[in-house]
């Protein structure tokens, strides 16, 4: 049964890994603002910059290989 | 279908949803109401950033702005702004109140593509704030301010900082502690189950390894999460009062200590369960008790109204200065739309001052040299010199806010508190009547075990609890109907009123629906030369006479003038014509009387257009409702012209009063409470500001939810105010259900003391009871309020 000491002291540990992590996440902001940010992800890419930046780079990876 | 929505969209402005009322400004296909949202479109389209257009249909607002950044250049008033600055970058955020739907945060976000400079812009949605990062060496605040107010989000820069009062209200500490209580709660009760399920003779030689590391995690619940409340109990002490955290630091401090002597002594398992399940629940409670707006304040006062920074003249030359540095003696220079900041005297110029924030009055006042300005004062009109004779602080209007003129102790009160008094009285003499008992039978260590066992039973956990998760979810019942409550204890307040006092101008009138009448008759030309002036013209009034002159073509305008705050002119069809007001007419007119918008072509006068406001609906249902229940009062600013209009349904004891200054207002609300009453104050300006907060609960009422309102206690939509009796009835039906979880409560106890009493209390036992009882009042409390929800029928 002495594993159990082992178990105990990892479950502890893990916790604490936990509880740090949450305390990491509030002290960096992370739960600030819990509203804006699902907003934000739904934006599309601009279609136009893309469109325009795609040949460039094409005819630059073009000049290095030629 | 399709045909139809194309309509549809032609017939309002693309940039900001308004009726466009005959008159558009085209460009790319698209039509404006005005040359502000085709300026912005303009912006936007030049720097690709029509995507703006395609998150939110018509997502701009109006812009109108006349406001002048100079004062953003001033070192000293530039650093109480930003937030961080190092050689290259500065960050700041601001506060912008037409921040609205998805296309805001996109548009805002992407302002460096409009100027690089400005390389980072976070939102805050809720907040409506945002954060900006700009290179200072190529751009400057006043550049960033002017950019952001060219594309319709002019931030609120105010003397009162909401940015930085938010920042402090949020409170992360709580949740921190909320965090370490939870974290310890949920180990703690690991280690307990053994103890629970009972031993086998292996795990025996485990029980003191958990009961020390149970004991280990007590330690920081009891001296870091449980901290206020030894703080709140010992300092209420001190003031001779028992307030609810007394009895609950007192249990926290004797589970503690209990905890620690057993498992000390190895006397078997301790209440540390209990403890760290006691400490997580209060904590969940008192902050389900501070969840509030985030984007409402309900602090606001003067300063809110104010600008941060005014300018001075020093030997003629025009100086930002701010307003908290001002002195007395110095020369200010009030621009049209300008607020005056403090009473002064008038040295050059000629002053119009609407007066509408300090008295309702919106008819603007004329002033002579030398005679005396008082702050709140807006001028309309040329730009006006004063010589300041009071300080900010002591002017007449923001001597209101002064803390004599307040006694708002009641406010702190709240039942819970009043109950701990009797509750506590109450626990100690059971306590110390089962120690006498087993003292008397020479049983000392029964004698401690039940002092403790019956404290740690009669936790009025239930009643911190009950409170706070009955209240906020009549918060949220109000939320949804439009009535914004500013905490848990106001809702007590509102529920204990008798009185009811209403403010006229803005509560029982709406300024949104109002009427337009034309005295004198105008012809269809003249009606068409009228409009094809108007139609310049981004102002509220303009706009609203242009809805109710329907031409079908225009004419072109030449020399257009607006003065701001006084009126247009041009030249429409070879005649000269004037729109405005009575202080800007071309010449004297013993016709034009009275306020509102008056019309003169080639220098005949025509008539004048004014804007009648009109009762807010249900008003007369609502007073026949109230009559039974309140006691009702009407404190009004303006001169008693509707006396007997008001009279006819308001009951025949309700006191009428009319030219009321806010002063007069604020004695009259102290007066009542005087005599005993408990007052209910629902007002909309400035000029209520005192009267809403001296009051026991203030509503401020609103139109448009993100208009700035004064301090108060609530703030109503005007479509909500026919329900203010159900809100009251509803509150007050909180307070019974809170009753009734106090007796639930009682019961759940009686069971513990049984078991107390006799010095025979297992920690299993205080363990289940606890949160048992807390998931039955829980559950009854938001079951209870959402029957009375559908009883008053507000859900």
């Amino acid at each position: 049964m002495n594993i159990l000491y082992f178990l105990v002291g990892c479950s502890l540990i893990m916790a604490l890994i936990f509880l740090g992590a949450f305390i990491w996440a509030l002290k960096t902001g992370q739960h600030d603002d819990v509203y804006t940010p699902g907003v934000r992800i739904l934006f599309d890419d601009e279609v136009l910059a893309e469109k325009e930046a795609l040949p460039t780079e094409k005819t630059e990876i073009n000049h290095i290989s030629a | 279908m399709k045909a139809q929505a194309k309509l549809a969209k032609d017939l309002i402005c693309y940039h900001c949803g308004e009726d466009l009322a005959g008159n558009s400004f085209g460009l790319d296909d698209k039509n404006f109401c005005c040359l502000g949202c085709k300026s912005v479109y303009q912006i936007l389209s030049a720097n690709q950033m029509c995507s703006y257009y395609a998150y939110h249909a018509n997502p701009g607002q109006k812009a109108q702005s006349n406001t002048h950044f100079e004062y953003l250049d001033e070192a000293t008033i530039v650093t109480q702004l930003i937030d961080y600055k190092d050689a290259e970058n500065t960050m700041v955020t601001f506060y912008i109140p037409a921040i609205h739907c998805s296309s805001c945060i996109w548009l805002l976000e992407h302002l460096y593509k409009i100027n690089p400079a400005i390389y980072s812009s976070r939102i805050d949605f809720l907040k409506k704030q945002v954060t900006l990062g700009f290179k200072h060496q190529q751009i400057s605040l006043r550049q960033v301010v002017t950019q952001l107010s060219e594309i319709g989000y002019e931030p609120a820069i105010n003397l009162q900082d909401v940015v930085k009062a938010n920042h402090q209200a949020v409170n992360k500490a709580l949740i921190l502690k909320i965090a370490i209580a939870g974290f310890s709660m949920g180990n703690v009760m690991l280690f307990s189950f053994p103890e629970y399920f009972g031993l086998s003779s292996v795990e025996k030689e485990f029980q003191h390894l958990f009961g020390w590391l149970n004991l280990a995690f007590c330690i920081p619940v009891t001296f870091y999460c449980a901290k206020a409340y030894f703080v709140s109990a010992i300092t209420s002490l001190k003031h001779k009062h028992i307030n609810l955290d007394t009895p609950l630091a007192l249990i926290i401090a004797v589970l503690f200590l209990r905890t620690s002597y057993t498992v000390i002594f190895k006397q078997g398992p301790g209440f540390a369960d209990t403890l760290t399940g006691l400490v997580f629940l209060l904590l969940i409670g008192k902050w389900i008790k501070q969840q509030t707006y985030h984007h409402i304040s309900f602090d606001r006062d003067y300063r809110s109204y104010f600008p941060i920074a005014i300018t001075t003249l020093i030997d003629g030359k025009e100086k930002p200065v701010a307003i908290n540095e001002l002195a007395i003696g110095d020369r200010l220079w009030i621009r049209n739309g300008e607020l005056i900041p403090a009473d002064a005297i008038l040295m050059k110029g000629d002053a119009w001052l609407d007066m509408g924030f300090v008295t309702g009055e919106s008819e603007p006042q004329h002033k002579i040299l030398g005679e005396m300005v008082y702050a709140g004062g807006r001028q309309t009109g040329e730009a006006i010199e004063l010589e300041i004779v009071k300080l900010v602080a002591q002017s007449y209007l923001t001597g209101l806010w002064n803390k004599e003129n307040y006694n708002t102790d009641f406010k702190s009160k709240n039942f819970n508190d009043n109950v701990a008094k009797y509750f506590s009285i109450g626990v100690f003499s059971i306590a110390f009547a089962a120690t006498g008992y087993w003292a008397l039978q020479h049983d000392s260590a029964k004698a401690w075990s039940a002092f403790t066992a019956v404290i740690i039973v009669a936790c009025p956990c239930v009643l911190a609890l009950s409170t706070p998760f009955t209240l906020s979810a009549i918060l949220s019942v109000f939320d949804k109907r439009g009535f914004y409550v500013k905490n848990t204890n106001a809702v007590e307040h509102l529920s204990q009123c008798d009185t009811i006092v209403f403010d006229k101008t803005g509560t029982l009138t709406s300024a949104e629906n109002a009427e337009l009448s034309f005295s004198g008759f105008l012809s269809e030309q003249e009606k068409m030369e009228i409009s094809s002036l108007l139609r310049n013209s981004a102002h509220p009034l303009s706009r609203h006479i242009l809805k109710t002159l329907p031409t079908a073509s225009f004419y072109t305008v030449q020399n257009y003038t607006e003065t701001l705050g006084i009126g247009l002119t041009g030249l429409v069809n070879g005649k000269q014509l004037y729109l405005g007001s009575k202080s800007g007419l071309p010449l004297p007119m013993a016709a034009a009387q009275g306020n509102g918008v008056h019309v003169v072509i080639a220098n005949q006068y025509k008539g004048c257009f004014t804007i009648k406001q009109q009762w807010r609906a249900g008003l007369c249902q609502l007073v026949h409702q109230l009559a039974p229940l309140f006691e009702l009062q009407v404190l009004s600013g303006d001169t008693d012209k509707d006396y007997a209009y008001l009279k006819e349904f308001f009951p025949k004891n309700a006191s009428l009063k009319f030219e009321q200054t806010p002063l007069k207002k604020l004695k009259a609300i102290r007066q009542l409470q005087a005599s005993g009453k408990k007052v209910m104050m629902l007002g909309d300006g400035l000029n209520d500001a005192g009267a809403l907060k001296q009051s026991n609960f203030g509503v401020a009422l609103t139109d448009n939810i993100n208009n700035f309102t004064p301090g108060c206690d609530a703030i109503l939509k005007g479509s909500a105010l026919t329900d203010l009796p159900k809100f009251h009835q509803l509150s007050k039906d909180g307070l019974k259900i809170i009753k009734i979880s106090f007796a639930i409560a009682i019961a759940y106890n009686g069971v513990g003391l049984y078991y107390a009493v006799q010095g025979t209390l297992y920690p299993l036992v205080a363990a289940v009871l606890m949160p048992i009882s807390t998931i039955t009042i829980i559950s009854f409390t938001s079951v209870a309020t959402r029957y009375f929800a559908r009883k008053n029928k507000l859900l």
